[in-house]
């Protein structure tokens, strides 16, 4: 219902050209800003985080996930570890925080292009490339928590057979005495709030198109 | 006349039967337990730091739970974490006598700030060797110790002015200045024997102590005082006994007299002296220990002279009021007008007015002098009495309610009266004959008022029997309604006298949680585990040494001689809260460590004879604490075994979690 009576009000003020059909609307060209926005907060706030909690931790431990480190109580985190023979996590052991911001920025300049191109197809492809990051992204991390959960020091002082330390990629989990929840943090949920922001307005932008060829 | 007191002991007696024919059950009403409870996981209301008497520590109890929280280390030795034994604090209890590893703590001042309590510092005096120490209520550690000279039982102490310029120390005892001696008769007694005060100034920033100056007074006993606050701030006020300057049997000759004094001291006008050069250096010897908090390490210095101001010469600083019977209690009122004497023996309580006082200075309205110092006509200063409120009335705290809380040891009970009209309000039976009591902030200019707590010297059936030796006995009780209402009853530690309490939030966010190893500046401290050794040094021995879970490094030395000094520098690395690692070697006949994360602490040993001297993690750190543990060998004297030292083997895997 919103996006028929903003296309109108839209329409109304906007004549019609030659070839708009296949132009983008303002609010299309808007919504790459603010997408644009959105990810260049992930230089200011945190991605991810991972919430752990254990009797003996009534505070919590905490660590967040950021587009180029990994922040909050590591050391606590990795001296923990070393019981079950986890590796220790290490900032310079991730290759994804020196491309992931490359990636980003390189993003962010295509957002730009798609807006000076002005065409709607342009639109629809460049959210299918944030979708395309977003699950690479996803499996990627998935990919660390599987192997840092599965590969452990077979020399590690407490050994539980069949247990592993995967911690979830999203959501809650109890291994041992620790709870674990993994969820977006603020940075996370704006990287969201794009993806959200490009699907609607590619939809809304396709659906402008079959109304106008009425 | 003589006969009066005679009935008043057995009206007292009568007083302590009744209360002793109630029982717990009658004095305490329905919901007390309610207003107790503090559920498991939630906090106390209040902080309640507790003087350890004869324990020579301070302990921490939560209001109005009662539970103890901590003790705190101060003029007694802990083998229990090590101060006074290892490196770092061996030297807090350095006096010009030596090392005085104990004594008795009886009075509890917390910093203040315009009259309130701040939450910075909490000062504490020592009664036997005349110490005052201060204690950082951010680690709750005492950082501070500063021995008093021309002292002896540094009793009223360490009562503070309400901005915490000064901390007094007085003393209980009159002995020669200088440290001399006398013959113990009664005319070298009233030539020779002085007492003194002594105002400790305190660094505004960092709280560190030192005698500003010292002012000397006859040869009575001085028992507890109180700054004056708003109005009569610039003042302190001492109560005295013997004043009959008495040197045997003061039980008897030092309650002759109808009334001693309460000393007023103009302190600012004593500070004018001083800065006019009118103050007498005098030579004296006293040590002044500080822990240095970066490295954690005590300095001691001995300091070789002091500052004098004589009343008798210097005069207008100190005056004399009257007040009956060997006051104790001293206390000045919130507004700081009413001065309320206590005296032990008294059937009566004395309150003075500040202006009344200071209008009988401008009128001298003296009735003579004593040793030299103007004597104000009881009269001229007085407000009124409170009449027939009790026996043997020792300590007063207020409410800020205009209402007034005495404890009555010989009666046994809290007696509640009305400041302006000096009408007796309300009076509860305590178990059993009170000493101090203590409204939380009752000292200040804004007390917080809502409880009142009475901490008895006589205990007997109040908890199960433990032999001939029992517990001291507090009460809790509820002074928000018109009646106070009895509410707790809790064992304590030591022999409590004075304590000092304070709303939980002004200090629980503060509160230190681990210290940051980054900011570790002890000399020996090894920040990583890649950073520790064994160096000799002729036959000195240093382990610089690490302790994380669930290992210490080195954990194997060999290469020790009979007769060397080993230095076992124990850092521990951990950086999270309540991770806390022991270090105690077998044979050791000192103490054990107790480090704090990121801390650094050493232990000093001499292996006697050859063999080898297991080592451990005494706090339990981890799930594998016990195996925390490791191996010195010690081989004779002239030993070829060379200096080795490890942990783990080579081709072992990797160390883990090393920094």
């Amino acid at each position: 219902m919103i996006i028929h009576q903003r296309q109108y009000i839209i329409n109304d003020v906007l004549p019609p050209s030659s070839s708009h059909m296949n132009k983008l609307s303002i609010t299309g060209k808007t919504s790459i800003l603010v997408a644009i926005g959105c990810i260049a907060a992930l230089w200011f706030l945190p991605l991810w985080r991972i919430d752990l909690a254990a009797p003996q931790y009534p505070e919590g431990i905490s660590m967040q996930i950021w587009i180029n480190d990994v922040m909050g109580d590591v050391d606590i985190i990795n001296g923990l570890n070393h019981y079950i023979g986890m590796k220790t996590i290490h900032k310079s052991d991730f290759p994804e925080f020196t491309y992931l911001p490359k990636i980003l920025i390189a993003f962010c300049i295509g957002g730009l292009l798609v807006m000076g191109m002005n065409r709607k197809r342009g639109y629809y492809i460049y959210t299918l490339i944030f979708f395309l990051i977003a699950a690479i992204s996803m499996y990627d991390f998935w990919k660390w928590e599987y192997d840092y959960g599965h590969h452990l020091n077979p020399s590690a002082p407490i050994k539980v057979p069949g247990m592993a330390y995967q911690p979830p990629l999203i959501g809650y989990k109890k291994m041992l005495n620790f709870e674990a929840l993994s969820q977006p943090d603020a940075g996370g949920w704006l990287f969201i709030l794009a993806g959200a922001i490009l699907t609607v307005v590619s939809l809304y932008e396709w659906k402008r198109t079959k109304t106008g060829k009425i | 006349m003589k006969t009066f007191p005679l009935i008043l002991l057995l009206a007292g007696a009568a007083v302590i039967q009744s209360c002793k024919m109630k029982n717990t059950g009658n004095a305490v009403s329905g919901d007390a337990a309610g207003k107790v409870y503090v559920a498991p996981g939630k906090y106390d209301e209040f902080y309640n730091f507790v003087s350890g008497g004869f324990s020579g520590q301070v302990s921490v109890y939560g209001l109005p739970s009662g539970r103890l929280l901590k003790v705190i280390p101060v003029f007694t030795v802990n083998p229990e974490n090590g101060y006074g034994y290892n490196e770092e604090t061996k030297t807090m209890l350095q006096t010009s006598h030596g090392m005085v590893p104990w004594d008795d703590q009886h009075h509890l001042a917390l910093s203040q700030t315009n009259g309130e309590h701040d939450g910075r510092w909490l000062f504490a005096n020592a009664n036997n060797t005349p110490r005052v120490g201060r204690i950082d209520l951010k680690t709750f550690k005492t950082m501070e110790i500063l021995e008093l000279p021309n002292s002896a039982g540094n009793h009223s102490s360490p009562f503070l002015t309400e901005n915490t310029e000064y901390l007094v120390a007085g003393t209980r005892f009159s002995v020669p200045i200088a440290e001399k001696e006398a013959s113990l008769d009664s005319t070298s007694y009233k030539q020779n024997f002085k007492s003194t005060v002594s105002f400790v100034g305190v660094d505004k920033t960092t709280g560190q102590m030192g005698i500003s100056f010292q002012v000397i007074l006859p040869g009575m006993d001085l028992d507890l005082s109180r700054a004056g606050k708003g109005p009569s701030h610039g003042w302190f006020f001492f109560s005295t006994y013997n004043t009959e300057l008495a040197n045997t049997l003061l039980e008897v000759n030092a309650s002759r007299k109808d009334k001693d004094f309460i000393v007023a001291v103009n302190w600012k006008k004593a500070e004018e002296y001083v800065k006019a050069g009118k103050a007498k250096k005098m030579a004296a010897a006293y040590y002044h220990n500080t822990i240095n908090e970066e490295t954690g390490m005590t300095t001691s210095e001995l300091i070789k002279e002091v500052l004098t101001l004589d009343p008798a010469e210097l005069k207008d600083f100190v005056y004399l009021i009257p007040c009956p019977k060997s006051p104790h209690g001293c206390d000045v009122d919130p507004t700081g007008e009413y001065i309320v004497g206590s005296g032990k023996l008294a059937a009566l309580i004395p309150v003075f007015s500040f202006q009344k006082f200071t209008k009988a200075i401008s009128d001298k309205a003296f009735e003579g002098e004593f040793g030299g110092i103007p004597v104000i006509r009881y009269e001229a200063a007085l407000h009124g009495e409170v009449q027939k409120p009790g026996l043997g009335p020792l300590h007063t705290e207020f409410d800020g309610k205009g209402n007034a809380y005495t404890s009555f040891f010989v009666s046994s009970e809290i007696v509640k009266w009305n400041i302006k009209d000096l009408k007796v309000l309300d009076r509860v039976p305590t178990y059993y004959s009170i000493g101090h009591l203590m409204v939380p902030g009752g000292d200040t200019r804004k007390p917080y008022g809502k409880y009142v707590v009475a901490y008895n010297k006589i205990t007997k059936d109040r908890y199960l029997p433990t032999g001939p030796e029992l517990a001291q006995s507090a009460q809790l009780y509820s002074i928000d309604g018109e009646k106070m209402q009895l509410l707790l009853d809790f064992p304590t530690i030591g022999e409590p006298h004075y304590a000092q309490a304070i709303p939980a939030e002004k200090i629980r966010e503060q509160s230190v949680k681990f210290y940051d190893i980054n900011k570790n500046k002890h000399p020996y401290a090894s920040l990583g585990e890649k950073a520790t050794k064994v160096v000799r040094e002729g036959n000195t021995v240093h382990v610089y040494m690490t302790a994380i879970r669930s290992h210490l490094t080195p954990d194997n030395i060999e290469g020790i001689q009979v007769g060397d000094e080993v230095f076992f520098h124990v850092t521990n690395l951990e950086q999270d809260w309540d991770i806390p690692h022991g270090f105690a070697i077998k044979h050791a006949p000192n103490a054990e460590l107790l480090i704090m994360p990121g801390e650094t602490n050493t232990l000093r040993f001499s292996p006697a004879a050859p063999g080898i001297y297991p080592f451990y993690c005494t706090d339990f750190c981890s799930a594998l604490h016990q195996e925390m543990q490791g191996y010195l060998r010690v081989s004779p004297k002239g030993s070829n075994v060379p200096l080795k030292w490890g942990t783990g083997h080579p081709d072992a895997p990797a160390t883990v979690a090393a920094k």
